[in-house]
């Protein structure tokens, strides 16, 4: 009987079998023109898998990703420039989907906070400095 | 020290992001990606018949000044065979579903329709997921109120359960 657990385990398909249909064509083949490939693979390292969530689609196995990469590389071989690309996305998933957030509302304070803190900083260590002279 | 307040920024500080870090816990974190397609027209498409006996589907199709489901569906997807039942119940509500499948094979997905009936009109095969990354439709199975004009109404993530079937056809007729 635990045999037969056993086996029927191993032929179980994964439950996150991920179907049957081909890779798009340029999922994981490079463009023919290393300079646009370049430019593709500095996008693809700034854009989020949807379906792994924390990894660029540069990073990413998932077949979304791949359909991304594919999507990313042909819009650049048709002359498309890298942020009108992003904005595609954007206009698709959301900001959510760009690892550059964009310098405004929630971004904004994202990127001004790191600077905040350091004029906070500067300001009290001024004191103490100044006594300690 | 001639401003002794200056002494509580510290702590303020910290209180702060200490109450940042309960926030992120307490608060359950929505993980799902929602497309930002919501009120925008269906991006044109036209997709090839998914299986022998069932048209395929293009975006025009779409466009007859009937309101209805679009699901993204997979022979290959679990929480898909468990909304199948819902699928048909809205069905029965008069409500015309056309539907995409998803990396799929016509074998796989005349087994899909055999074993679980099927409730759609049409089905397209998106098989690279071109047509979902146009939709801004992060996985499967999802489910898209798509108004007579063409214009996407609602998107539904994940499976659909008995509680989102009254919902789903309040907001199809809602677009009559």
């Amino acid at each position: 009987m635990r045999m037969l657990a056993l086996i029927c385990l191993m032929l179980a398909t994964p439950m996150f079998a991920q179907g049957s249909g081909p890779t798009p064509a340029f999922a994981n083949r490079q463009l023919p023109d290393p300079a646009q490939e370049a430019e593709a693979t500095k996008l693809m390292h700034s854009l989020r898998c949807i379906q792994c969530q924390g990894q660029s689609i540069a990073d990413s196995d998932a077949h979304m990703a791949g359909t991304m990469r594919a999507e990313v590389r042909q819009q650049i071989a048709a002359g498309q420039k890298p942020e009108a690309i992003r904005g595609w996305m954007i206009a698709r998933y959301g900001e959510w989907v760009s690892f550059e957030p964009d310098m405004k509302g929630a971004g904004l304070l994202l990127w001004l906070t790191p600077l905040l803190v350091l004029i906070a900083g500067i300001w009290l260590a001024r004191g103490l400095f100044r006594r300690g002279a | 020290m001639n401003r002794p307040w200056l002494l509580w920024i510290p702590l303020a500080v910290v209180a702060f992001i200490g109450g940042l870090a309960i926030y992120g816990l307490a608060v359950p974190k929505d993980e799902q990606v929602h497309s930002a397609m919501i009120g925008q027209k269906l991006p044109a498409f036209s997709l090839p018949a998914a299986t022998a006996g069932v048209e395929g589907l293009a975006s025009a199709d779409m466009v007859d000044g009937k309101p209805r489901l679009l699901n993204i569906f997979a022979s290959w997807c679990i929480p898909c065979k468990a909304e199948a039942p819902y699928l048909e119940a809205l069905k029965k509500a008069g409500i015309e579903i056309d539907a995409i499948a998803i990396r799929d094979r016509p074998e796989d997905v005349a087994a899909f329709l055999s074993e679980f009936g099927n409730p759609f009109r049409r089905i397209g095969s998106d098989s690279e997921m071109a047509v979902q990354l146009k939709l801004g439709s992060s996985g499967v199975p999802e489910t898209y109120v798509i108004g007579g004009d063409g214009t996407i109404l609602y998107q539904h993530i994940g499976d659909i359960r008995a509680e989102h079937v009254p919902m789903l056809i309040e907001k199809v007729n809602a677009a009559k």
